[in-house]
């Protein structure tokens, strides 16, 4: 299939609808509506459910009902209405029925903004849900990417039974960029054995997430991290740049990640041995590659759109072996290259340290920056 | 032994669809009259094998133990919008809701609005027994003026504490409903019409006439303090007035159904 100029919300959208979704559930919130917006055209022209929830709620409900029937679902959102979705999200973990949610994310916290940020990682990433579950995280850092790995997400959340979420900066959601859009797939025809589909005579189903015996609900959740322990050996995915002989290591995930590689390149021309690390899957995180970087590389610096919420997880890698450094900016505010390549000049000029909190020396030059 | 030509004939029994076992329900609950009611409906309609039951958070969060159909456990409240994602990739399978009143009326009021604003083609039985039953009988958004409960212990303040909501007298003025009626379980009589009720009920969405919702007013002996002929007593004395029994929303094409 041909290339083509197309916005990323909608090229997710139709990707999605092309890798055999079955029904889509969700609520306008922007940057994301364009996703709902082409699919409540699409579906029902193909004879498949939308619905416009009367809430993110709703819609994450809706998405966890259908999902108990074994069919490809999905919904999306963006940040708020993500952190509204929890509930849900925690519900499908518990009762282990695939489902795939695409979070355009956006700038907070509270309303914040409708601007491209990633402060949804710890509630991706991390949770945001009660109880102890994990969500597979792919993050694209172009709409092709976002294609491809809208398709993947499908595929993962039904190996596993497990959710599947596509973390999506806003300004992937928001851009056009030339992308090859996925072959239709069929529909699914085999519904799998746990599913619910209308059975009596005592061979019914039950799918729940209540375990009121603590014992039991205990060995449900072991299950849930053994399969999580598999997952964290199968499925982690990221891409390197120039790192083969990079002493100097940038970290960055979708928007960040591209932005940071601009900023490689341009330190690269000045001969500055630097490459970048792009985590692909957020969870489960390229843990492996990192802490082989850490035997190699002198010094790290992660960049994010956000207060530094993956530079944890870098640093637990790291586990103070090398300096990390971290850069970022907030509040929907997307750093330039240039700014970039200036902490990468940071980090050749030294001093460099182990000491401290990466996060506090980039708050007191941020503050000198933007007061 | 004196043989008669009268051959033995089975007029009560088990339905198919109500598992053998014994219910976690009070003595004097009507939560097990709910469900065999909704048993026997499917049953006779021969949908036994066909539906799937989307229970709620409250007393009857284990009504899937009781029923030997397909079950889901839906997040308190969620429990329409679980029913819409179902039945949408279901449209031909018999999907219901089972809720009380905390769960439909407090906390899930943006679902079930939703629901019957869209005229999803769910069918929701609605328990009505004025408080939270599972937690221990607090104040539910039913719990009438002056009624003691938990959370309410010198009687529902209306200045401090507000209104009860009558639910199918709200849902009935959605242009998306088409069944709404209010029943009781307090009496054999009752009892037997809120039967006819169910059946309709789960006739309109057989046919695909929309939403359609029960409420069943419903006792609840052991958080109200009372046995459960007292219960029985105080639900007509009391609870009656306030939620009058009736046929809310009957829409054109419901209204000629014939069943």
């Amino acid at each position: 299939m041909a290339k083509e100029l197309i916005k990323g919300n909608t090229a997710v959208a139709e990707a999605a609808l092309r890798a055999g979704l079955e029904a889509y559930f969700g609520y306008p919130i922007t940057p994301q509506t364009e996703l709902l917006e082409h699919l409540s055209a699409r579906m029902p022209e193909i004879g498949r459910p939308f619905v416009q929830a009367e809430s993110e709620l709703g819609a994450i409900n809706m998405v966890y009902g259908a999902a108990c029937t074994g069919k490809r679902v999905m919904t999306s959102s963006s940040s708020p209405g993500v952190s509204l979705m929890m509930e849900g999200l925690s519900y499908i973990a518990g009762t282990e029925v695939p489902a795939v949610l695409v979070d355009v994310v956006r700038g907070g916290p509270g309303l914040g903004n409708i601007a491209p940020a990633q402060g949804d990682y710890n509630q991706i990433v991390h949770g945001g849900g009660h109880g102890d579950y994990h969500m597979l995280v792919l993050a694209p850092a172009s709409v092709q990417e976002a294609v491809d790995l809208t398709v993947l997400a499908f595929d993962l959340a039904e190996k596993y039974r497990n959710l599947v979420a596509v973390l999506m900066d806003g300004s992937i959601g928001q851009m056009m960029e030339p992308a090859e859009l996925p072959p239709f797939q069929p529909l699914k025809t085999d519904i799998p054995d746990w599913a619910v589909r209308g059975t009596g005579g005592g061979e019914n189903r039950v799918l729940t997430s209540i375990n009121l015996d603590p014992p039991a609900q205990e060995v449900m959740n072991l299950r849930l991290m053994k399969r999580w322990q598999e997952i964290e050996k199968n499925e982690v995915r990221y891409k390197g740049y120039y790192l083969e002989d990079a002493e100097y290591v940038v970290v960055g995930f979708g928007t960040a990640g591209r932005i940071s590689l601009s900023a490689v390149r341009a330190a690269r021309e000045q001969g500055i041995k630097v490459g970048l690390l792009r985590p692909i899957t957020l969870a489960p995180f390229p843990k492996d590659v990192l802490d082989e970087l850490t035997e190699k590389a002198k010094a790290f610096l992660v960049v994010e759109m956000n207060a530094g919420q993956m530079l944890e997880d870098v640093r637990l890698v790291v586990r103070g072996r090398k300096p990390v450094e971290f850069f970022g900016r907030m509040g929907g505010v997307v750093p330039y290259p240039d700014e970039v390549l200036t902490e990468i000049e940071r980090l050749v000029d030294g001093p460099l340290t182990t000491e401290g909190h990466p996060r506090d020396r980039w708050l007191a030059r941020l503050s000198e920056t933007i007061g | 032994m004196v043989m008669t030509d009268v051959p033995a004939k089975i007029v009560y029994e088990r339905p198919e669809a109500l598992d053998p076992r014994v219910t976690h329900y009070c003595p004097g609950c009507t939560h097990g009259v709910a469900h065999r009611l909704v048993a026997e409906v499917l049953d006779e309609m021969g949908e036994t094998g066909n539906t799937i039951g989307v229970a709620s958070v409250g007393c009857s969060v284990f009504a899937y133990n009781y029923f030997n159909i397909d079950f889901v456990e839906a997040a308190h409240g969620r429990a329409p919008a679980m029913a819409t994602g179902i039945k949408r990739v279901y449209p031909d399978r018999t999907v219901f809701t089972y809720q009380g009143d905390g769960d439909l009326a407090s906390i899930g009021m943006g679902e079930i609005v939703g629901a019957a604003s869209r005229g999803e083609g769910i069918t929701v039985i609605f328990i009505n027994n004025a408080n939270y039953g599972m937690t221990g009988g607090q104040m539910a958004p039913t719990t009438l003026p002056g009624q003691k409960t938990s959370s309410s212990p010198t009687g529902r303040d209306t200045k401090r504490q507000g209104y009860p909501i009558q639910t199918a007298e709200m849902l009935s003025t959605l242009e998306g409903s088409s069944y709404i009626v209010r029943r009781s379980l307090h009496s054999s009589r009752e009892i037997r019409r809120a039967k006819q009720a169910i059946r309709t009920a789960f006739e309109v969405q057989k046919h695909g006439l929309g939403f359609s919702l029960v409420e069943l007013l419903s006792t609840c002996p052991t958080n109200w303090g009372m046995s459960a002929a007292g219960a029985r007593d105080w639900l007509e004395e009391r609870m009656l007035p306030f939620y009058p029994l009736g046929d809310y929303k009957i829409s054109p094409a419901v209204a000629e159904l014939k069943i």
